[in-house]
């Protein structure tokens, strides 16, 4: 039928206005997109980092290194819930081999005593399930051993908690446009768009969490202002959301962070402020005696990777080797630093397994001959679709006009990124849009030369042809699922427009030509078919 | 009504058989498949399987994996390694750059020349490939340092550098992702049409696949993740072709009851042959302005395509709908049966 339900028209009509309003900001300049009032959306098509240059890393967690780290820890808490036992157990040989904690009984014959004493140790505190397990051999060893499930989630925690402390090593101001996410139970990929040099990058990433302590010297600010330093003082600035004053200093630490023990965070009984509480080994805390004795009502400052964490008055000497370190904490930045602290670095280390980088002029180059490409594949398109349909192909024309428009209206709101091979997806994209029109265009040419008036030929075009449009373009969308699962970067890029692209072709080569030839056909009333 | 006479590239009715060629076109495909294969195992029939296979250590199917990865000129994504893009405004003197990369690195280096497609700017490109090394930071530095000596304004465009772990796992996800394709078009055929029709598409697009590897191995033309993601799209457009047809058979099964299985085909093929030309010409005519506009980072992903395109039209018209006739079709009423909830919900 060539009565089109209204239904259909303001279908068409709004999604068309809504393409038009989510693709508007691409066509214009940046200053421009920022002054739009707010109801407009302001977001333009994401470019993929092959396109608009900068650095990917991938960077993998060392499980190997996780594992043993973690056994060692079982194996001490194995020798002190067996120190523990009342009476208690004697062991020997406590240590890792391979994949497996071990402690030896001195007397077999306490085995069924030591499993009772090592039994609390299986179970989690937080939450369901084992987290070591436990074999006994008959001449009294006992080995301990992580579950692979625990292992995972072992390293999911790391990579998770290793993301922050990459955020804060290459991001500290929370200003560039960095992401950094986890793929997967162990790796995380950070992309740094604009950063052509990914050394600097992995440099930054690498850097260990140096806590150190400095003697503030008490310059005023006009002098420090002036660039009058007393000799061997440097400036530092706050941490970053946590420290909130800029010192001068000596630029010698008096301590370093490689006397710390132990970081936790705990709340101060007194305020209820969540501060950082450190242990020192016996060195560290025979020297933050002396200093705190030597300099008691001065000021020090403790630095974190050169920026003051706090830079508090040293009331009285300390010299438990323990002590607080109070400032804008959180729950959250009170534990992501005493993780950073703990660790020195990472929860654990970390390898970078692939790293891509794209100077931003080639990404420039890149989108420019993508750009032309494009264009000149859509204009051949139209050119020939005009040439083989004449009217018709001028309608198809116009559905694929508006095809672009969806696709890069759509792209924008989803905020999908454009890469390179999904330039190159577009243009195939723009291409195969057609394949609807010409489906329809030659089953109207059959049923006409079967003998059938325009208007059945029409109508029998769009409603026979449909059944082989969605069968063909089902495929093309399932190829497209495959490749979201198994690409990365790129090749996802690639799936995003291919994808868009069938779903929008298949409804303006539809919808659009069918209600701009029924359009027609009311209006001019042909005998014949123009086609 | 028309303003201009339309173009009509073939005429109106076509009486092409071509199913009386099926047998030529199986054996043309029978050979051009055997073809591929023994490229893929020859190293583009430059070596001798039985020898990398000895060479190789591990089990067997690790020989084979290591036959095969021979097989073709793998990209970085796939081998692993260290690869530079190195642009520069004058001519780069090979032998000075593979000097300046000995001297930083030792192991297999390979430079390569290539243009830099896209054609403003520098106009002088090559490749730098390395195996990645335990102190790669100073290696590229040492070679970036060194890059005024090999030409004029050289720099370091682009880095790609992939470790092994990530290169197996990107080899065998994309032969997963190509084998899975092909087993969802299996399903999805069958689900929509006959089991008949399934295999028949299936091994067209087995035929396809297999000649784009081909092609990429004989030429030794850069293997990358891109041609996966072209092989999977060459995959989708075979099928969209090869479905276009077999819904034309379908309908023509309903409609002439008594004709014979092989004239029905060749009509099937001459009523859909308008529309399958036309479209795998659109695709074609942008393909190729990918091909000369789209720099070197998509030209093997144009090749691919343009390749792929017209194996897949072929394979559309002489494999999967001839394939039918091997196994036939069950007509009149239990195929009815079987279809008419389909006509009703469509």
């Amino acid at each position: 039928m060539l009565q089109i339900a209204r239904w259909r028209i303001i279908l068409v009509a709004v999604v068309t206005v809504m393409g038009l309003v989510f693709a508007f900001p691409n066509f214009i300049p940046e200053r421009v997109r920022e002054s739009l009032p707010s109801f407009l959306p302001h977001q333009a098509i994401n470019l993929g980092l092959d396109l608009q240059g900068g650095s990917q890393l991938l960077l993998e967690v060392d499980v190997a290194t996780l594992q043993r780290q973690q056994l060692d820890n079982i194996a001490d808490q194995m020798a002190a819930a067996l120190r523990d036992a009342e009476p208690r157990i004697s062991y020997t040989g406590r240590g890792v081999v391979g994949d497996a904690a071990r402690v030896r009984l001195v007397d077999p014959t306490q085995m069924e005593r030591a499993q009772r004493a090592l039994q609390p140790l299986a179970r989690s505190t937080t939450g369901p399930g084992e987290v070591v397990t436990f074999t006994a051999s008959a001449d009294g060893l006992i080995e301990a051993r992580i579950p692979p499930a625990q292992l995972s989630e072992l390293s999911r925690q790391a990579a998770q908690q290793s993301i922050e402390v990459i955020r804060r090593r290459i991001d500290p101001t929370g200003t560039a446009e960095v992401t950094i996410q986890r793929q997967g139970d162990r790796r995380i990929v950070v992309q740094a768009p604009g950063v052509s040099d990914p050394e600097q990058l992995k440099e930054r990433i690498g850097q260990t969490a140096l806590m150190t302590f400095h003697l503030v010297r008490e310059v005023s600010p006009q002098e420090a202002a002036a660039g009058t330093l007393p000799p061997g003082t440097m400036v530092v600035g706050p941490y970053p959301e946590i420290g909130d004053s800029t010192e001068v200093v000596e630029r010698r630490p008096r301590l370093t962070g490689e006397h710390l023990t132990r970081a936790n965070p705990s709340t101060d009984p007194q305020t209820g402020e969540f501060v950082l509480s450190f242990q020192l080994d016996t060195e560290g805390s025979h020297r933050f005696c002396r200093i705190t004795r030597e300099y008691v009502n001065q000021r020090f400052a403790i630095l974190l990777d050169n920026q003051v964490l706090t830079a508090p008055r040293i009331n009285e000497p300390i010299c438990g080797g323990s002590g607080q370190i109070s400032g804008n904490f959180t729950a959250q930045s009170a534990t992501d630093l005493a993780v950073m602290l703990r660790a020195g670095a990472l929860p654990a280390p970390l390898e970078v397994i692939e790293e891509r980088t794209v100077d931003a002029s080639l990404g420039r180059q890149a989108i420019e001959s993508g750009t032309t490409a494009s264009i000149i594949g859509g204009i051949v398109t139209l050119v020939f679709m005009v040439l083989a349909y004449g009217l018709f192909g001028l309608f198809a024309c116009l559905a694929l006009i508006v095809n672009g428009l969806l696709i890069v209206g759509a792209m924008s709101m989803i905020g999908a990124a454009l890469t390179l091979p999904g330039i190159a997806g577009l243009i195939l994209t723009i291409a195969m849009a057609v394949d609807a029109n010409v489906l329809i265009y030659e089953r109207m040419r059959e049923e006409a030369a079967a003998g059938r008036g325009p208007a059945m030929a029409i109508d029998a075009g769009f409603s026979r042809a449909m059944i082989t449009i969605i069968d063909a373009n089902l495929t093309t969308i399932l190829a497209a699922l495959i490749l979201f699962q198994f690409g990365a970067g790129p090749v996802r890029g690639f799936a995003w427009t291919l994808s868009i692209g069938v779903i929008t072709s298949v409804f303006t080569a539809v919808m659009v030509t069918q209600l701009l030839i029924a359009m027609w056909f009311r209006a001019a009333r042909p005998k014949q078919l123009p086609i | 009504m028309a303003m201009w006479p339309l173009i009509r590239l073939l005429p109106k009715k076509t009486n092409l058989t071509y199913v009386k060629f099926a047998g030529v076109a199986a054996f043309l495909s029978i050979a051009a498949v055997a073809a591929s294969f023994v490229s893929m195992f020859t190293a583009g029939f430059q070596s001798n399987p039985i020898a990398i296979y000895q060479q190789a250590e591990g089990t067997p199917v690790a020989r084979i994996g290591a036959v095969m990865e021979r097989g073709f000129n793998l990209g970085i994504d796939f081998r692993g390694g260290t690869s530079l893009l190195i642009e520069a405004a004058g001519p780069i003197d090979q032998q000075a750059l593979t000097a300046l990369a000995r001297s930083a690195q030792e192991g297999d280096i390979q430079v390569q020349n290539t243009t830099c497609r896209p054609t403003n700017a520098p106009p002088y490109c090559a490749f730098l490939n390395f195996e990645t090394s335990p102190n790669q930071a100073e290696t590229v530095e040492e070679i970036r340092r060194g890059l005024p000596g090999v030409a004029d304004e050289a720099r370091i465009a682009r880095t790609d550098s992939v470790s092994a772990t990530v290169s197996e796992e990107l080899f065998t996800g994309g032969l997963i992702a190509l084998g899975l394709a092909i087993l969802l078009m299996l399903v999805y055929i069958w689900f929509r049409f006959e089991w008949q029709f399934g295999l028949g598409g299936v091994i067209a697009l087995f035929h396809d696949v297999i000649l784009t590897l081909g092609l990429f191995s004989i030429f030794r033309f850069e293997f990358t993740l891109t041609i996966i993601a072209a092989l999977l799209t060459i995959i989708g457009y075979s099928m969209n072709d090869t479905v276009v047809v077999f819904d034309r058979i379908r309908e023509n099964l309903r409609k002439y009851k008594k004709m014979p299985l092989g004239d029905l085909i060749d009509l099937s093929l001459n009523e859909t042959l308008s529309r399958t030309i036309i479209t795998g010409c659109t695709a074609l005519f942008a393909l190729v302005g990918l091909l000369f506009l789209g720099g070197e980072a998509l030209s093997g992903f144009a090749i691919a395509m343009i390749f792929g395109i017209i194996v897949g039209t072929y394979s559309s018209l002489y494999v999967a709908a001839p394939a039918i006739l091997i196994w036939g079709v069950k007509r009149g009423r239990e195929g009815e049966k079987r279809e008419a909830p389909q006509t009703a919900g469509s």
